[in-house]
């Protein structure tokens, strides 16, 4: 294992760089622009480029015409909330755990589903809408139609285009049995008289009307159809993860007009600065995954042998844990299988987690001569918690050379990790990561990271790290 | 070997292996015993000392990683005949029961004044929210770092 770094030469680490590098703008571009493969001349795929963009101007202004006039649906009088059978809030009650709708509908320490909450994009800040029975601010003159209409294409109910960050690419596969009880339950919630900031974003996209051209574009009415040869549970799991739990919001990639790549489903993508990973067969610890490790996870936030939910995937978690066990069973279930997809290795066979042999990566000499500089930072603060023996381990918390987040190719979760600490609203073991983003400079979190990355995987060296620290920092502090 | 940290404005030479929390360094090789220590984990800020000007964990943080950087401890802030703003009003408001959590809320709450004279509520408790007291005088607390901002809108020293 000692020779594994001189045979990673510079050259090579220079060309991931720029792989890693230009991998998302390249596959985006290329995705709804052109089909240029990489041998062909710049000249040409800058004049296709070009006319795809006059091409989409002209569609969405076409589209935006066609399309942006969407009648208003007339208001009702707010539903006593007694025209609900129990029975149907609460089924709307989980399923609303399993979309997570509170996260996004909630301001910091606000009252929830009042909105409120800022949602930074590459496009602006968005502000969530209230979703509670008030009649001036919220959902009170809201029938259950123009509900379905906002969740499936978008549109509210004055016939204003709804943005995408409402995730309409995914809600439109829901049935109307399960709208029908999600309405019911946010129907049934206290009114909160509480209006949304005004959006602040990039002009012209305050113009709502150009929502139209990005529908035509993106917008794929297909519902879920199920695979009769498939048991009922993947089935479930599979109207679930592609609908109502939107998991492709973050776990696939997006284009440059944030639509997600429907070529790539669950490639992996970003999320509030963190790497939301593939849940694909390229998933670097998918060998490490089972339906029962994912159930456990995504229920309770924590596996043992993977560590904790964090980022924005906490809340998942943590509504998860209020969702129906028998829905996130079937979510664990579809999601195995598309890690373990036909041809690879299934994890049907593997038997329970708990009985996985367990590989301990434990470089601890290559590690620190290749990083003594890191090896230092670790000893002093890392180590307290990490080290063989530490509390965590003794406490039974995944250890080092379980973390996705240290195998991957990219660098930025473990970056997340460092710079700002860890939280999560999933569980109350501590201790949680403290952040050193205060502390620690961009060289000495580099290096600390590469120490880490050589002695608890065996996987080439992270390229270009220190760049990739600072970048996450500047991300982190304007996002 | 030989670290040159930079402490409460003097520069301070000590004999120890780079990887030593600076927590150890301060108490164990330099006599300042005002930060404490606590779980050692980062996790209850009995140990919170300024880099910077930001309030830190000392007892995760490498002292070797802090060379050239501005260390502050609450003995820089004053003395117990002259003592700095925040600790005056920490005093001021009998914020201390036991008394070894205020160190290191002092320390912390310093770094917010200096960054912001007129915090909210909110913005006092989200800031003080790392640092734990088990006496419960979380109260006490919260009233001293409100004094302590408008004693220092008053004219008061931000610190010494």
């Amino acid at each position: 294992m000692t020779h594994r770094l001189p045979g990673f030469g510079l050259g090579r680490i220079r060309q991931l760089g720029v792989a890693l590098h230009h991998k998302d703008r390249h596959v985006s571009v290329k995705t709804i622009f052109s089909r240029r493969s990489p041998t062909q001349p710049r000249g040409i795929a800058w004049a296709r480029l070009a006319a795809a963009l006059v091409g989409l101007v002209l569609l969405s202004a076409i589209g935006a015409w066609a399309l942006s006039l969407r009648s208003e649906i007339a208001p009702i009088a707010r539903p006593a909330p007694d025209s609900f059978s129990s029975e149907q809030v609460q089924r709307g009650a989980r399923l609303a755990a399993v979309g997570d709708c509170v996260v996004c509908h909630t301001a910091e320490g606000g009252k929830p589903f009042a909105g409120g909450r800022a949602l930074a994009t590459p496009f602006g800040t968005l502000y969530a809408t209230n979703l509670t029975p008030d009649e001036r601010t919220g959902m009170g003159h809201w029938s259950l139609d123009a509900f379905r209409r906002a969740m499936r294409e978008g549109v509210a109910r004055n016939g204003e285009h709804l943005y995408p960050a409402l995730p309409y690419e995914h809600f439109h596969k829901i049935d109307d049995e399960d709208l029908a009880a999600i309405y019911a339950f946010l129907m049934t919630r206290g009114a909160v008289e509480q209006r949304a900031p005004r959006n602040e974003l990039i002009p012209p996209l305050g113009f709502r009307p150009l929502l139209a051209g990005w529908k035509m574009l993106f917008l794929r009415n297909e519902p879920f159809r199920p695979v009769p040869a498939r048991s009922a549970e993947w089935n479930r799991g599979g109207y679930l993860v592609e609908g109502l739990g939107h998991c492709g919001g973050c776990h696939t990639p997006r284009n440059v007009l944030g639509a997600e790549q429907w070529k790539t489903p669950f490639a992996g993508g970003l999320a509030e600065g963190w790497d939301a990973p593939a849940l694909d067969a390229t998933n670097p610890a998918a060998d490490r995954w089972n339906a029962d490790a994912l159930y456990r996870y995504l229920r309770e936030g924590a596996h043992p042998e993977h560590g904790v939910a964090v980022g924005p995937m906490g809340p998942v978690a943590h509504a998860l844990g209020q969702a129906a066990p028998e829905d996130v069973r079937a979510i664990a279930v579809y999601i195995d299988e598309r890690m373990h997809p036909a041809g690879a290795p299934s994890s049907a066979s593997l038997p329970p987690q708990h009985a996985l042999p367990r590989p301990i990566v434990e470089n601890i000499d290559l590690a620190a001569r290749v990083q003594p500089l890191g090896s230092t930072v670790f000893a002093g603060a890392c180590a307290g918690c990490h080290a063989t023996g530490a509390s965590m381990l003794r406490a039974g918390r995944a250890g080092m050379a379980d973390l996705t987040a240290l195998k991957s190719d990219s660098a930025r979760n473990a970056v997340m990790a460092i710079l700002s600490g860890l939280r999560t609203p999933t569980t109350d073991e501590r201790p949680l990561m403290p952040a050193y983003g205060d502390t620690l400079s961009d060289a000495q979190i580099a290096a600390v990271a590469a120490y880490a990355r050589a002695r608890y995987t065996e996987r080439p060296p992270w390229p270009d790290l220190e760049r990739t620290v600072a970048k996450v920092r500047k991300d982190r502090s304007s996002p | 070997m030989t670290l040159r940290l930079q402490i409460n404005g003097a520069e301070r030479a000590v004999e120890a292996d780079p990887s030593t929390p600076l927590l150890y360094v301060l108490r164990n090789d330099l006599a300042l015993h005002g930060a404490k220590y606590g779980c050692g984990l980062g996790q209850c800020g009995a140990c919170t000392v300024q880099v910077d000007g930001r309030a830190v964990f000392s007892c995760v943080t490498p002292a070797g990683a802090l060379e050239g950087r501005a260390i502050r401890t609450v003995e820089g802030l004053g003395t117990a005949e002259r003592p700095g703003v925040v600790q005056q009003a920490f005093a001021e408001e009998q914020a201390a029961q036991c008394g070894y959590c205020i160190a290191g809320m002092i320390m912390r709450a310093q770094a917010l004044l200096d960054r912001n004279p007129s915090p909210s509520d909110d913005e006092i408790r989200a800031h003080m929210q790392p640092n734990l007291c088990r006496c419960g005088t979380h109260m006490r607390i919260l009233r001293a770092v409100r004094r302590a901002a408008e004693m220092m809108r008053a004219g008061g020293r931000a610190s010494r």
